[in-house]
């Protein structure tokens, strides 16, 4: 089977894109004692920006760890992530939670709007946190809804919106800021086909930016068309680095 | 964020008013029932309230409180009056009788008997009637809430009868006096007229009271007045106390009053404490989110403070606003409740029961979202 290490990313037309995320032999344990569980085995994996690369394998193969502690949530047993080329180890406490809130976007598979905030409100979320006038930051996130094709739902709840516009909105408040960084998790999981399509289209056309990494957690086959790159995971290691196959 | 918090607060509309409501409940049950407890002390020493003009009470040395009365010697006013320091000093009677209506119908009351010339002792708020006609022959006046109680349903009028001791007494006057503690109908009438309704003893004076000349304070003329005359001599604000310390300690009141106090404020705490809980609770994945997106727990400390202390403060306005309608309502209503407020000490005493309350409250809540960690956003 191969490995990351010997399918390397074919070399695209053009100059080689700049590395977001640099992982260096992250391996994650848990618990302790005789119930310690090795759930990453020494990753080393560079990803590059201004691509949508896939994340894929089967449950409790170590996906969900490895983005959360690529994304900062989560620090690794053993290894170290650079994002940007800062590397986080580097960070503690709040410095570490502030870079998180400059540079990182999350979209979550059951979207985690807030269910008393408008679509508006919630997507100026980031802005708030970082400590950005409301009105201001709230013309900011209209903005961006009207980018995803939700400007005319800025006042909605998320109770008035159907599963696929909440992803809309959460794709939205992932990017309000503009972060360097964005990690979706299982974006399409909740969804119909139809809406998955939409969703993955969206994050394809508007998240995707030269100076971004994109990182998408999926089981869903029907979109591994839209990545860029693949990268899949068995037993908390990467087992293929691949382009996939129906990539355009 | 702090405007977030706000918006999640009132998202949930039913957790958000039953946390209130648990609040304003405890606060209500708290504020009146201690309001209660100090007004029906504060009542035990209102016959002393009601004689303003007096600074000095002398009374039997062994007397404990301002009801259960040891009389003294008639003469010993004239004792008083001799002791250096004092400027003035006259006889009242407090004691209780039985008031009989031509019908037969009666009730106990408390009868006074205030000096028959200066008038010392006699109520200020007079409804109908001209204080002078108590020199009358079988003058009395009675109060307002007394003439309701003896003549039910009836409209307050002059010159009804009532029998006391099988003695013909006429009401010539209504006033308005300070409730009483065991709320009895209150009688006045000039003391040598007081002494005729009671059963006849050889000593019936109840208290002199007086006040020194300027230059020698109350204090100071009671250890003359106990030095020279032997009797008991306290200062207003020392009988007040003695008499208040003394049910107190001898009545099962504070103890009642007590623990529906303590469950004022444990059922607050646990409606309250509960639903806040649960609502922080439910709202953890949301916190979750606000974690992983960059929300530090300095933060999210001031959201959750700030929702608990939004509920804090909307119950505890509430609860205050309920006991004070409860008093406004019933001190017009029931007469054995005039007079009843909530005074300020009990206010502020509530308001940091409510801050327990609430710190408690939160203390449980925070616990779950400070130990939350950011990554459960991945867990679906």
């Amino acid at each position: 089977m191969p490995t990351a290490l010997d399918t390397p990313v074919p070399d695209s037309p053009g100059p080689r894109p700049a590395v977001g995320v640099a992982c260096r032999a992250i391996a994650k344990e848990f618990g302790s004692g005789e119930t310690r569980t090795r759930v990453l085995h020494g990753i080393d994996v560079d990803i590059g920006c201004g691509a949508l690369t896939l994340l894929i394998g089967p449950s409790g193969c170590g996906k969900t760890t490895l983005i959360s502690i690529i994304a900062g949530l989560l620090d690794p047993t053993a290894g170290d992530v650079t994002l940007f080329g800062t590397p986080q180890s580097q960070l503690r406490g709040n410095r570490r939670v502030d870079f998180r809130a400059r540079n990182v976007g999350f979209v979550f598979q059951q979207y985690n709007l807030l269910p008393s905030l408008t679509a508006a409100e919630n997507v100026a979320v980031p802005l708030l946190v970082a400590r950005q006038p409301r009105k201001r930051a709230i013309e900011q996130a209209a903005g961006v809804l009207d980018a995803v094709g939700l400007g005319s739902r800025l006042k909605a709840f998320p109770n008035q919106l159907s599963g696929g516009q909440q992803q809309r909105v959460a794709i939205a408040r992932a990017l309000v800021h503009e972060p360097r960084l964005l990690v979706c998790d299982e974006p399409t999981a909740a969804l119909d086909s139809s809406s998955g399509q939409t969703v993955m289209e969206l994050l394809k056309s508007v998240a995707v930016h030269p100076d971004r990494t994109v990182i998408v957690v999926t089981h869903d086959s029907r979109v591994l068309q839209f990545g860029d790159r693949l990268l899949e995971m068995a037993d908390g290691q990467i087992v293929l680095d691949t382009v996939p196959s129906s990539h355009p | 964020m702090n405007w977030v918090a706000w918006k999640m607060l009132n998202g949930d509309i039913a957790k958000y008013l039953g946390a209130v409501f648990g609040v304003a409940f405890g606060v209500l049950l708290i504020t009146q029932q201690a309001s209660i407890f100090i007004g029906l002390m504060s009542r035990t020493a209102n016959p002393l309230r009601d004689v303003r003009e007096a600074s000095v009470w002398v009374t039997d040395r062994h007397q404990q409180n301002a009801d259960e009365i040891e009389p003294i010697s008639d003469g010993a006013v004239h004792r008083i009056r001799g002791v250096e320091g004092m400027d003035w000093a006259v006889r009242l009677y407090k004691g209780v009788a039985r008031a009989r209506r031509p019908d037969g119908i009666f009730r106990q009351v408390i009868l006074l008997g205030v000096d028959d010339h200066s008038f010392v002792g006699a109520p200020r708020t007079i409804l109908m009637g001209d204080l002078a006609d108590l020199r009358r022959p079988s003058a009395v006046f009675i109060d307002k809430a007394g003439h309701e109680s003896l003549w039910p349903g009836e409209p307050l009028r002059l010159g009804r009868e009532i029998e006391m001791s099988e003695r013909r007494a006429v009401i010539v006057g209504i006033c308005e006096t300070s409730a009483p503690f065991q709320s009895f109908p209150v009688v006045v009438a000039t003391y040598s007229q007081a002494t005729q309704f009671i059963a006849r003893e050889r000593k019936q004076l109840s208290f002199v009271v007086g006040a020194p000349v300027a230059g020698v304070t109350p204090a100071e003329a009671c250890r003359r007045i106990k030095a020279a005359t032997g009797f008991e001599a306290l200062t207003y604000d020392q009988f007040v106390w003695q008499t208040i310390n003394y049910y107190i300690a001898n009545t099962g009141i504070p103890v009642n009053f007590g623990i529906t106090i303590v469950l004022g404020f444990i059922v607050g705490a646990a409606i309250a404490g509960q639903t806040f809980y649960l609502f922080t609770l439910e709202n953890l994945r949301h916190f979750g989110a606000l974690k992983a997106m960059g929300v530090n727990n300095r933060r999210l400390i001031g959201m959750v403070l700030l929702q608990a202390a939004v509920i804090g403060a909307i119950g505890y306005s509430l609860g205050v606003g309920m006991a004070v309608a409860f008093f406004e309502v019933s001190g017009r209503v029931l007469p054995d409740l005039r007079g009843m407020n909530i005074p300020w000490q009990v206010a502020f005493g509530t308001a940091g029961v409510v801050v327990a309350i609430i710190t408690f409250a939160s203390l449980m809540s925070l616990r779950r979202v400070l130990l939350l960690e950011p990554a459960v956003v991945f867990r679906g």
